[in-house]
């Protein structure tokens, strides 16, 4: 393992007092804990407070999209690990200004379970709570049978819907509804040219052959649906494109926003080179996306990888909603 | 019996038995899980750790509710909620029963509600269930409740995404729940 870390089970603590010093613009840290809120207290006056988290390893996900417009606090866990229900719980007194609290949790079962200790605990205070539960993963299928599909680079579209929205004084039903009604259009796809390593494991979660890629891997290293040989950037967007319309249908009709995510040691140049072959691509089906980001945004530490999510934009706000201002470090 | 003596001393155990077998969780976690259930619960047996020893002459209750409070803020991930609620719910029934078979049982219906999951899943529930039914806790049954996970398809967490690769790998939350079981064996006056 070579990281520019000190000791393994130190990153996360060490990584967050790094964030807050260099960012104090943007981000305060709760004391005694590993969950950060919004510096700027007047903009979360009079607004419903949007919290999210997870396992820290996803950067800038998820404390880079804390600031006006968008999360008013965000959760580090440890390396891949939920944060634990006091830590959350911190960070939804933080946010709470008497309008209740909206929570984004991704589909994984230490994060529900931890997210809703959490919420019984702020609902023990009057704290009025609502929450999502992102799962726009297509890589497995949704099954009663399985922990169901996982919350993956499309939860950063669902924080700035939902912050938007929290920041033009949306009530906290409002936010629910509008996150409800949008989550099922978000569908995401992923393939992986190398593992990630956590630091306190030291090696990586699974291996691939120097010329293998797997299709479908999630951001912990989950397994995917296919191995093969590398292929050219056109053959792996033509693989997850077929993927996105089997779930999707895209069609010319309708408006869609495009977010191509870097897993984290892809370089950017291979990201644009991805999107110059997608926007063919789509282009070949008359659809050209009203909204692009492209870029690191949900991560898996050193993981090699990039994510194609597509978000169908079937009502008309959610554009608005997605190109309204925030003052974050990532977005 | 359960008294707050016994409790203590029995994690005692527990801590050791983490501390000793924590690389062989993580070894057990990487290939159907994300590799780090040995750090997980040796953050949270040390937390249970330092939550006890600022107790003073503590009531039963009084350390259940600790041992809970120390896993649930210390593990993370999905264990510490489930080892959480296990020992959480026990604590609220030990102003009526100090018997260890009706705790786990308090306990064994607590992690099924908390996770969602039941018998056969893969989980530590199936260690805890048959250790629940029998009303004799053995390390047979411990054993032999661990090693049936082996042959288990996993519905439930992260391992449910393998699917029938998940098939021929002893679940980690299964061990450890084991090595839980094994110290309260080893503890005198709890059964």
């Amino acid at each position: 393992m070579k990281k520019i870390i000190n000791e393994p089970q130190n990153a996360v603590p060490e990584m967050v007092d790094g964030l807050v010093r260099a960012y104090p613009q943007y981000l305060e840290r709760i004391p005694g804990s590993e969950a950060m809120v919004r510096s700027d207290k007047d903009s979360m006056i009079g607004k419903v407070g949007i919290v999210s988290g997870g396992g820290s390893g996803h950067e800038p996900s998820h404390a880079g999209f804390v600031g006006k417009g968008m999360l008013s606090a965000a959760v580090a866990g440890q390396v891949f690990t939920s944060p634990t229900p006091d830590q959350i719980y911190a960070a939804i007194k933080a946010a709470d200004h008497g309008k209740g609290v909206f929570l984004v949790i991704k589909n994984y079962s230490g994060d529900v379970m931890n997210f809703d200790m959490a919420k019984d605990m702020a609902e023990l205070d009057d704290i009025k709570i609502k929450s999502i539960i992102v799962n726009d993963d297509i890589a497995v299928e949704d099954s009663l049978y399985t922990q169901g599909r996982r919350g993956v680079a499309g939860t950063v579209l669902m924080h700035k819907l939902v912050g938007a929205a929290a920041d033009q004084g949306a009530s906290l039903d409002e936010i629910e509804k509008l996150a409800k009604a949008a989550l099922p259009h978000i569908s995401t796809i992923a393939v992986a040219l190398s593992a990630a390593t956590v630091p306190e494991v030291g090696k990586p979660g699974f291996t691939l052959a120097d010329d293998e890629i797997e299709y479908g891997v999630g951001i912990h290293s989950e397994p995917g649906y296919r191995r093969e040989k590398i292929k050219s950037s056109k053959k792996l967007v033509s693989e997850l494109l077929a993927k996105i319309n089997q779930e999707q249908h895209l069609d010319p009709k309708h408006q869609y926003a495009v977010l191509i995510n870097g897993m984290g040691a892809t370089p950017l140049m291979e990201q644009y080179i991805f999107s110059h072959d997608l926007l063919d691509q789509l282009e070949t089906q008359n659809i050209k996306p009203v909204f692009m980001k492209v870029g690191n945004y949900m991560t898996s530490i050193e993981m090699a990888g990039i994510s194609l999510t597509v978000f169908e934009l079937a009502d008309s706000t959610w554009l608005k909603y997605l190109n309204y201002p925030v003052e974050t470090i990532a977005w | 019996m359960l008294t707050a003596e016994n409790t203590q001393e029995w994690m005692n155990k527990f801590y050791l038995k983490i501390e000793q077998n924590k690389d062989y969780l993580s070894e057990l976690d990487t290939p159907i899980g994300d590799g780090d259930h040995g750090n997980n619960m040796m953050r949270g047996v040390e937390g249970v750790k330092q939550g006890l020893a600022q107790l003073q002459d503590p009531d039963l209750k009084t350390v259940l509710k600790t041992i809970a409070m120390g896993l649930i803020s210390k593990v993370g991930g999905a264990s510490g909620p489930l080892y959480g609620t296990a020992f959480l719910e026990m604590a609220k029934k030990s102003s009526d029963t100090q018997d260890i078979n009706q705790l786990i049982d308090v306990a064994l219906a607590g992690i099924k509600k908390r996770g969602g999951a039941t018998e056969g899943d893969k989980t530590m529930i199936d260690v805890w269930s048959p250790v629940a039914q029998n009303d004799t806790i053995t390390q047979q049954v411990i054993d032999d409740a661990i090693a049936s996970t082996k042959d288990m398809l996993a519905r439930k967490g992260r391992a449910s995404y393998l699917g029938e690769r998940s098939i021929g790998h002893l679940d980690p939350g299964a061990v450890s729940s084991g090595y839980l079981f094994t110290a309260l064996l080893e503890t005198e006056g709890t059964l």
